[in-house]
């Protein structure tokens, strides 16, 4: 198994320049690689399953009846990001979500940005994520998104842009934090000569953050992580922050608001907590606010968390801005917010609650990407390149039934890397890259990052729930000399 | 801690404790039927009773064999104390508590399950039993052993151990109980070589024959009865996992010893002090088989009292109600 016949096919390919000659920061891996005797590369990506596998890093797939547990797909070749590329995503990052955090506040305040109609009010009040519990609420800090994963692609021009933010519970960063665990195991030698940038602050940077938040009036404060519990495909994710963190875990059954505070029920009776990570959505968070139904919450959490006895990470409401309608306005946000132009570039979108746009769309199918604008996982899309044109009937009509649930966007050629193919040859495959981002008392983008990759051939995917695997992510502090 | 935490991780100890027994169980069925004489091999069936699931054994196998015993015992999912219900439970209770435990117990709990999966598939259980059989006791040491030297000693660490001992205390008399069932060939074997054979292998699946012997001579029923439930010293006797889980009990309250505050306390205390002052002479007369059979109603007791002091979410008066449905 080796690189000599890998070809990039005329894609961007994020390891090599082209066929046979690799990018700046990746020649060091290639050649380690190459010098392996046979067979060693695919010991060491067995080893590196069997790793994760006793580890127990497993997601649980809905659809799937037959066995909950999987480990998430993993490829050993990590994916290299050069230093200048990063410090171009770090900086549009921190822009993008200074500006976000900016929109949302003015949202639940004055609405500035209707009054000077930037976004139309009626994109705004038909959002399902708008929560009008939040008007007027000052968060601890002014801080509403504490924790953003924002999703980026590198298009076939070489350039980054924003496919989506997740604003809400964004999920993943305890796969970058257990990648680069087994990868460090697995070529520890390329490790040392690469400069790598470490990943490993993230926990610390984490539970500082969340004790930021606590009231000032609190001098140890009791951090909690709120999850709904096992059943959840991110429970693993919930226990191994808090285990690296040292937070405490908790159920909502676990949690009683009592005398206008939120107590833990421990083995010694109840103890207050001052700060909540909720890794459950805003919906499911009190029954008495927001979904009566909900038996994952707990009932009066927001009434203490509105008199300031509480801080909630991220505060209820940001999903207003991570809706996909409101995201084809943020380049508009950050120019109005911060009289910036951004940074990182939007893809560009079409709106279809606009007559004109919708047309355009409704005539383009084939060629366009149509998403739903409140739904995450990679469910409900088309992908019109990959269409029938029966298929292509039935979401037009989806469309014109509620436009405003819709947008749509031109197919990208998302840039590859190589993974191991059938446990004999490397093929390119399609990424996407999420980072993460910590706002506390400034912002941190944590140098790295989750590089999902669609595992299936031409798959352009990369949803774990839809056959996507993983890879580690390398961030370099500066190229090797020559 | 929290009270889910602290009952999760006491009955991950619990199951996998519980896991090792019902290997110790099978394991001295092995042993007897290779010394019997060939009239009496092939006795499963008191297995299935000492266990406390022959109604359901029944119901599904019918007449009970060496194959469907083990199979019962050991891969059943439907009998929730088969090794494998106990190893998923026991992952289960982990998997809630992981960011408490060290990850190096999760990932032995995890390895152990794996493994479990792998035997499950090749048939080993059948056809090298006694290597199976000790390998899921070396599991087991391995997680003691790894939750010893690698998680703090405090709270945790006590619900761990508390729930271990509880466990292991109620299975050693269980062991014991076994031989109340086994039938010998004729009456009159009763203290012949045939007899002493089984008391061995009743020491052996306790991990006890060695110990015994630097203790006592000869093989005499009085003599194990008295190692295994009242022996100070030996970490398998009742009375032994009794002392070291009223030690934990009484580490997590701080309650001092010999005093109670509440009704876990108490019950345990009660029935460590029967057994510091109980003599086996006395236990005989009564009878072994009572004596133990009342012996796990009390233990159950002790298991209910925890429940209710430690792990019982315990409402707000305003929300009682809500908690009891949702429970």
């Amino acid at each position: 198994m080796n690189f000599n016949d890998y070809d990039p096919q005329g894609f961007y390919d994020e390891l090599f320049k082209i066929k046979g000659e690799p990018r700046p920061g990746t020649k060091i891996l290639i050649d380690r690689l190459m010098s392996f005797p046979k067979g060693e590369i695919l010991r060491r990506q067995k080893a590196a399953e069997a790793a994760l596998f006793n580890m127990g890093v497993t997601f649980t797939v809905y659809s799937d009846e037959s066995g909950i547990e999987k480990i998430f797909p993993f490829d050993i070749l990590p994916r290299i990001i050069e230093p200048g590329d990063w410090e171009l995503i770090e900086k549009g990052l921190k822009q993008r979500i200074y500006a976000l955090n900016l929109f949302i506040d003015d949202i639940y305040h004055d609405q500035k940005i209707i009054k000077d109609k930037i976004i139309p009010k009626d994109i705004l009040y038909s959002s399902k994520c708008i929560q009008p519990h939040c008007q007027g609420l000052n968060p601890p800090k002014g801080i509403w998104c504490h924790i953003t994963g924002s999703d980026l692609v590198r298009d076939a021009d070489g350039r980054f842009y924003v496919l989506e933010d997740n604003l809400r519970c964004p999920s993943g960063v305890s796969y970058v934090l257990e990648n680069r665990q087994v990868l460090k195991r697995t070529f520890p030698l390329v490790f040392g000569e690469s400069a790598v940038r470490p990943v490993d602050d993230y926990p610390n940077r984490l539970s500082r953050m969340l004790e930021f938040l606590a009231p000032d009036t609190v001098e140890s404060p009791t951090v909690a992580l709120l999850t709904p519990g096992i059943h959840n495909s991110a429970y693993f994710e919930h226990s191994f922050l808090a285990q690296q963190t040292g937070i405490e875990l908790v159920e909502g059954n676990d949690l009683v608001v009592q005398d206008g505070f939120v107590y833990m029920r421990t083995t010694k009776g109840f103890q207050k907590v001052d700060v909540i990570y909720r890794r459950i959505d805003d919906d499911f968070l009190d029954p008495l606010a927001f979904n009566p139904d909900s038996l994952l919450g707990v009932p009066g959490i927001m009434e203490v968390y509105k008199a300031g006895r509480l801080a909630l990470a991220n505060a209820p409401g940001t999903g207003v801005a991570d809706d996909k309608v409101v995201y084809a306005y943020v380049p508009k946000i950050i120019k109005y917010y911060l009289d910036e132009d951004p940074i990182l570039p939007n893809v560009p979108t079409y709106v279809c609650w606009d007559d004109k746009e919708r047309e355009y769309v409704l005539n383009n199918l084939e060629k366009l990407v149509v998403k739903p604008a409140n739904e995450s996982g990679g469910y409900g899309m088309l992908m019109g390149t990959q269409s029938t044109p029966k298929q292509r009937a039935q979401f037009a009509e989806k469309i014109k039934e509620n436009p405003r649930n819709y947008i749509a966007q031109p197919t990208l050629s998302l840039s590859r890397v190589p993974v191991i193919v059938d446990d004999d040859h490397y093929e390119g495959r399609h990424v996407d890259l999420r980072p993460y981002a910590l706002y506390g008392e400034d912002i941190y983008i944590m140098p790295g990052g989750l590089t999902r990759v669609a595992l299936k051939k031409g798959s352009l995917v990369v949803n774990s729930s839809q056959g996507g695997g993983s890879k580690d992510t390398w961030v370099l502090s500066n190229l090797p000399k020559k | 801690m929290l009270s889910r935490a602290a009952n999760s991780i006491y009955w991950m100890a619990r199951y996998i404790e519980r896991a090792e027994n019902i290997a110790r169980f099978i394991d001295v069925n092995l042993h007897l039927m290779l010394d019997s004489p060939v009239e009496s091999k092939g006795q499963w069936e008191p297995l299935v009773i000492v266990s406390g699931d022959r109604e359901r054994f029944e119901e599904k196998y019918g007449q009970a064999s060496r194959d469907n015993v083990i199979n019962f015992l050991t891969f059943d999912r439907d009998n929730p104390n088969s090794i494998i219900s106990s190893v998923i439970n026991a992952r289960e209770n982990a998997r809630t508590v992981r960011e408490v435990i060290s990850s190096q117990m999760w990932e032995q709990i995890n390895k152990f399950y794996l493994m479990l999966l792998d035997a499950e598939k090749s048939g080993v259980a059948i056809d090298t039993p006694y290597d199976f059989y000790n390998k899921i006791k070396l599991e087991s040491h391995l997680f003691i052993g790894i939750t010893d030297t690698t998680m703090s000693h405090g709270e945790a660490w006590h619900f761990d151990r508390l729930g271990r001992l509880l466990e292991r205390a109620d299975k050693t008399s269980r062991i014991l109980d076994v031989k109340y069932y086994m039938l010998l060939p004729r009456v009159e074997d009763v203290g012949t070589p045939i007899d002493n054979i089984g008391w061995a292998a009743l020491l052996n699946s306790a991990s006890a024959f060695e110990m015994y012997r630097k203790k006592y001579r000869k093989i005499t029923p009085t003599d194990v009865a008295l190692f295994l439930v009242l022996d100070l010293k030996f970490p398998r006797s009742i009375r032994y996992c009794l002392v070291k889980a009223q030690v934990s009990l009484h580490e997590i309250t701080g309650t001092v010893m010999g005093t109670f505050t509440n009704k876990a306390e108490r019950r345990l205390g009660r029935l460590r002090s029967d057994l510091d002052y109980a003599n086996i002479d006395e236990i005989i007369s009564v009878g072994l088989h009572e004596f133990l059979d009342g012996f796990q109603n009390k233990l159950n007791g002790v298991g209910d009292a925890i429940f209710d002091t430690f792990f019982s979410l315990r409402p707000t008066e305003k929300n009682k109600k809500d908690i009891e449905v949702s429970q």
